[in-house]
């Protein structure tokens, strides 16, 4: 009984790590956030890039229009890629451009958005990352697509023509 | 009477001190249970990045605002799910795992016992 007991538990064993590791090890251990939520906006207080005025995130959502919040910094070079797009996304009217400038000095910003043009309708500078938290972002670039005070999409990296053409549908 | 002065002021200095010890206490403790997500393998308080630099300001702040260290997690699990936590939750994805050793120690058990009993 003995000789029959042990070879089953063994075999049995071994299936078991089998296929712990082959389901764990298939895992991605990214971390991708869920992109397709519907999350209420977060309210920040936070000074205006241009003149360090106060500026309230109720405030800039007061409309219940569509918001492309961007969070960027001249520092980051992905950035730099994403900046066409983000100029053509500009010509469009139904649209408002959020810039979050996080962790960046005035000096470097402005000349990085004299060089490649400045897409955005509002700029607020996140001088310490904290309001960035507060959204659920975890790098730059990052953006967030708003509609009637709801994120209801979510970009990671630097935005392409793919992710345009689907927010111009969103949009439509 | 000066003295007394002295010895309040040097008291109350001392006090708030042990206060400040206490909150980076909790904050380093609650730092290195939070997974560093740009990072891979690293702890939110062994890290550098602008996020964990960031993410470690939040803490401080929230720690004075008075929040306990589970309000902050369940704060942090909100924002980013339950990956940032290193300290699996109890819930239908991982009973497994928690319960296995039990399962395990209960089963280990058993075999000792019946063989004893056998002897007998």
């Amino acid at each position: 009984m003995k000789s029959k007991f042990i070879p089953l538990i063994l075999i049995l064993f071994f299936l078991i790590t089998f296929v712990i590791f082959f389901k764990g090890l298939r895992n991605s251990n990214i971390y991708i956030p869920d992109t397709n939520l519907k999350k209420a906006v977060p309210s920040f207080e936070l000074k205006s890039f241009e003149n360090g005025s106060i500026v309230i995130s109720e405030k800039i959502f007061e409309d219940n229009d569509y918001y492309f919040m961007n969070i960027w910094a001249s520092w980051c070079i992905p950035c730099k890629e994403e900046h066409e797009f983000l100029m053509e996304l500009k010509k469009d009217d139904r649209i408002e451009l959020i810039g979050f400038n996080y962790k960046d000095n005035y000096t470097n910003a402005s000349s990085f958005l004299k060089d490649l043009g400045n897409p955005y309708d509002i700029i607020v500078s996140d001088k310490n990352g904290i309001a960035s938290i507060d959204w659920g972002a975890y790098g730059v670039p990052e953006s967030f697509l708003v509609y009637q005070n709801k994120i209801i999409k979510r970009f990671i990296g630097p935005i392409n023509n793919e992710d345009l053409l689907e927010i111009q549908k969103i949009i439509r | 009477m000066k003295f007394i002065h002295i010895f309040l002021i040097v008291a109350i200095i001392l006090n708030f001190n042990f206060l400040k010890a206490d909150e980076v206490k909790t904050e380093n403790k609650i730092a290195k249970n939070l997974r560093c997500l740009i990072c891979q393998g690293q702890s939110v308080y062994d890290s550098d990045s602008e996020f964990a630099i960031s993410l470690k300001l939040v803490i401080k702040n929230k720690i004075q605002e008075g929040l306990s260290e589970e309000q902050i997690y369940s704060f942090l699990k909100m924002k980013y799910g339950e990956w940032i936590l290193y300290d699996p939750v109890f819930n239908r994805n991982t009973y497994f795992l928690w319960l296995l050793p039990i399962l395990i120690f209960l089963a280990g058990g058993a075999i000792i016992v019946k063989r004893f009993y056998n002897k007998k």
